[in-house]
C-alpha cells in the first residue's frame, strides 16, 4: 500500500538554557494511506515532538531538527517553502492539540476560530456555506451550534477539547494527528468523538496518528500500533500482532502488564522498575536497557537493530535477532 | 458598563480627597514657615504671626485641610499666597498646553512604538531587532532636556525651521512633543517587543499557524490583540507622566504649562497652587485609567465590568 507519510531517522533536540534535551532520537515510521496508527509511550517519550515535526511546527526558538527527514506525499516537509507549508497545514495535515486549555485564542469566538480554517483553505466558500459547515461540525462534536458565539473561557475543559477537535476536522484533512484527543472527555462523548473520527476515515480515507496512553482505545480504534520509548519506535505492528502478546519488546510487555486484568484476580498494576529515561543524554545502547529484566552487556553498548518477527511486525531488541518465524 | 463607568467616576472623589490629604500631610512635615517667607524682610515677629493667623496656618493641619476642601466644594480653588492670583483661572490657562503635549506625545508614541515593537518581536534576534534595541536603549538613556537642547540647536538656531520656544502655533509643539515622546517610544517599543514575543510563543498562536494562516494574520489577528492589554497600560502611564512630570521640557521650551506651575509652587510652599495642581492632575490620571480599563473590556472578552 502507498505511504502517505514516511519519517526517516528523525532527530529533534530542544536547546534550553539549562540543558540540551534529546527528545527524538532516530525515529523512523511509515504510515499507509487510510491507516489508523496508535502511538503509545510514556510521558516525555517524544510523541508530541514527533507530531509537531510532521507539520514543521516545532517552536523555532528552542527546537532543532538535527537529522532525518519527513516525507509527506513524496515531499520533505523540512524543505517546503512557507506557502507550501501553509497549504499543508490545516487542510492536508491537521492536529488535535494535547492541551485544549491553552490551544484556543481567548479573544476570538469559537465560531470565528473554526471558520478561520475554512476561510484559509476554501476561499470559494460563501459566508453562509461556512456558517453551515461550522454549525454542522459543532453539533457533530456535541456542542449546540448557538454556543459557537461564545468565547473559549465560557466553555468547560471538555467542551474546549471538542472545539479543538472540531477545528482539526472541519477542513477534512488527509492526515490527522490526534494528540491525546479524548483524555478530558467523559466516556459517552469519547465514544461519540471516536465514532466521528472513524466515519471520517471511512468516508474520506483519512490517515491518522492517534497518540494515547489508553491501550483499550488502541485495541478498539486503531489498526496498528507503534510503541515509542526514548524518542525511538521500539515496536511496530498491527493491533492483532502486538496485542497477541506472543512476541513483544520487553517494554511493551511491561506496558501490557500495567493494564489491570479483569478476568484474573490479579487486578493490580505492576509498575515498571527503574526510572524514566533522562532525556539529557542519549544512551549508547538500547534506551530501555536500565529497566529491562533481560538486559545483557550488549544491550548497554550496542543499539539494537530493527528485527522483523513477522510481516509488518518489528521489534527493536537484541532478543529477537533471527527470530522471524513466518519464513 | 455605563454603571461601572459612573461608579468609577464617583470613586475618583475619595481618591482625590485621599491624595490631597496626603499632600497636606507631607507639606506640613517640610521645615520652614511660609508666612515668614511671604512677609516683607523688615517685618517684626508680631507682624509675621498676624500674617500666619490670617493665612490660617496657626490651625492644626487637619483643620487647614478641611477648610480647603470646604472651599473647593463651593467651587473655590483659592488664590496663590504669593501672587494673589486665582489658581483656577491660572489652571484653565495652563492646562491646555500640558494636555496637548500629553495627548500628542502619547498618540505619536503609540503609533510608532506598537508597530515597531511588534516588528522587532517578529524579527527577534535579527539585525533589525538589534538596531532598534540599540536605538531604544540610546533614547531611553538620553536625558530629555539634552535631546531638547539638541533639537533647538539643529532645528531652530542653525536652520530656523522651527520656533525655539514659546507657544502659539502648531509648529511650536513639534520639538517639545519629540523631546517628550522619545523616551516613551523607546520604553514602549521594548515592552511591546516583550509582550508580543511572549504571546507569539503561546499555544494558541501555534494553533493559528497549524491552521495554515499566513504570518501577517498570525501576528496581527492572533498575537497582537492578546498582547495589547499590557501595552496600553504602559502607554497610559506614559501619559500620566507627562501631566505632572514634564517640567524640564516646559522649562527648556518656555511652555506655560501645569508642570512648571506646580514645581515653582513647591519651591515656595504655595499650598493653594500645589493642591490645586495635584487635584487636577489626579482627576485626569483617574479618567485616563478609567478609559484604559474600558478599553480592556473592548479588547478582551474575559474582562467584564458590571
Ligand atoms: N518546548 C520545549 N522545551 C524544552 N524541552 C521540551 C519542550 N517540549 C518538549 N520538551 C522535552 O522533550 C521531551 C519530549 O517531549 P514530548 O512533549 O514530545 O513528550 P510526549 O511524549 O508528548 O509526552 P506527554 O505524554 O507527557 O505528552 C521531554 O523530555 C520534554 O521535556
Ligand atoms: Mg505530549
Amino acid at each position: 500500500m502507498e505511504n502517505i507519510l514516511e519519517i526517516k531517522n528523525l532527530k529533534v533536540q530542544y536547546n534550553t538554557d539549562e540543558a540540551v534535551v534529546y527528545a527524538v532520537n532516530g525515529l523512523s515510521l511509515e504510515l499507509a494511506k487510510g491507516e489508523i496508527l496508535g502511538l503509545v509511550g510514556e510521558t516525555g517519550a517524544g510523541k508530541t515532538t514527533t507530531a509537531l515535526s510532521i507539520m514543521n511546527l516545532l517552536p523555532d526558538a528552542v527546537a532543532e531538527v538535527t537529522g532525518g527527514e519527513i516525507i509527506y506525499n513524496g515531499k520533505n516537509v523540512f524543505g517546503m517553502s512557507k506557502s507550501e507549508l501553509r497549504d499543508l497545514r490545516g487542510s492536508e495535515v491537521s492536529m488535535i492539540f494535547q492541551d485544549p486549555m491553552t490551544s484556543l485564542n481567548p479573544v476570538m469566538t469559537v465560531n470565528d476560530q473554526i471558520e478561520e480554517v475554512l476561510k484559509i483553505h476554501n476561499p470559494q466558500m460563501t459566508k453562509a456555506e461556512r456558517d453551515k459547515r461550522v454549525a454542522d461540525i459543532l453539533s457533530l462534536v456535541g456542542i449546540a451550534p448557538e454556543r459557537g458565539k461564545s468565547f473559549p473561557h465560557q466553555f468547560s475543559g471538555g467542551m474546549k477539547q471538542r472545539v479543538v477537535i472540531a477545528m482539526a476536522l472541519v477542513a477534512e484533512p488527509s492526515l490527522l494527528l490526534a494528540d491525546e484527543p479524548t483524555t478530558a472527555l467523559d466516556v459517552t462523548i469519547q465514544a461519540q468523538i471516536l465514532t466521528l473520527m472513524k466515519e471520517l476515515e471511512e468516508k474520506l480515507g483519512t490517515s491518522m496518528i492517534f497518540i494515547t496512553h489508553d491501550l483499550g482505545i488502541v485495541a478498539e480504534f486503531c489498526q496498528s500500533v507503534a510503541v515509542i520509548y526514548g524518542g525511538e519506535i521500539i515496536e511496530r505492528g498491527t493491533v492483532e500482532q502486538v496485542f497477541a502478546c506472543t512476541d513483544n519488546h520487553p517494554y511493551t510487555s511491561s506496558l501490557f502488564q500495567c493494564i489491570p486484568d479483569l478476568e484474573t484476580d490479579e487486578a493490580r498494576l505492576k509498575p515498571i522498575p527503574g526510572f524514566v529515561l533522562d532525556p539529557r543524554t542519549v544512551p549508547k545502547g538500547c534506551p530501555f536497557a536500565d529497566r529491562c529484566e533481560h538486559c545483557t552487556e550488549r544491550c548497554r553498548t550496542e543499539k539494537p537493530a530493527v528485527q522483523y518477527v513477522e510481516e509488518g511486525h518489528f521489534i527493536k531488541c537484541h532478543l529477537f535477532e533471527g527470530r522471524r518465524h513466518d519464513v | 458598563m455605563l454603571k461601572y463607568a459612573l461608579k468609577r467616576i464617583l470613586l475618583l472623589i475619595p481618591t482625590v480627597l485621599g491624595i490631597t490629604l496626603f499632600i497636606y500631610f507631607i507639606m506640613s512635615l517640610v521645615p520652614g514657615d511660609p508666612a515668614a517667607m511671604l512677609a516683607p524682610q523688615e517685618a517684626t515677629a508680631e507682624e509675621i504671626e498676624a500674617l500666619r493667623v490670617s493665612m490660617g496656618l496657626d490651625k492644626p493641619m487637619l483643620i487647614q485641610y478641611l477648610r480647603y476642601i470646604w472651599n473647593v466644594l463651593q467651587g473655590d480653588l483659592g488664590v496663590s499666597w504669593f501672587t494673589k492670583k486665582s489658581v483656577a483661572a491660572e489652571l484653565v490657562n495652563r492646562l491646555p498646553y500640558t494636555l496637548t503635549l500629553g495627548v500628542m506625545s502619547t498618540l505619536i508614541a503609540s503609533i510608532i512604538s506598537i508597530p515597531l515593537g511588534t516588528l522587532t518581536a517578529v524579527k527577534h534576534n535579527t539585525l533589525a531587532d538589534y538596531v532598534v534595541t540599540f536605538l531604544c536603549l540610546f533614547f531611553s538613556a538620553m536625558p530629555n532636556f539634552w535631546l531638547a537642547i539638541l533639537l533647538q540647536i539643529n532645528f531652530s538656531l542653525n536652520t530656523g525651521w522651527l520656533p525655539a520656544f514659546g507657544m502659539g502655533t502648531p509648529a511650536h509643539y513639534v520639538m517639545p512633543v519629540i523631546a517628550v515622546c522619545a523616551s516613551s517610544i523607546a520604553s514602549n517599543t521594548r515592552s511591546t517587543r516583550t509582550w508580543v514575543l511572549d504571546v507569539i510563543r503561546s499555544d494558541y498562536v501555534r494553533t493559528a499557524r497549524a491552521k495554515g494562516a499566513n504570518e501577517v494574520t498570525v501576528v496581527m489577528k492572533h498575537a497582537l490583540r492578546n498582547a495589547l492589554l499590557p501595552i496600553i497600560t504602559g502607554l497610559g502611564s506614559s501619559f500620566a507622566g507627562v501631566l505632572g512630570g514634564s517640567v524640564v521640557i516646559e522649562t527648556v521650551f518656555a511652555i506655560p504649562g501645569v508642570s512648571t506651575y506646580l514645581t515653582t509652587a513647591v519651591g515656595v510652599r504655595d499650598m493653594p497652587i500645589i493642591t490645586g495642581c495635584i487635584m487636577v492632575i489626579s482627576i485626569f490620571v483617574g479618567i485616563v485609567n478609567l478609559l484604559i480599563d474600558l478599553l480592556y473590556s473592548v479588547i478582551d472578552p474575559r474582562v467584564k465590568y458590571e
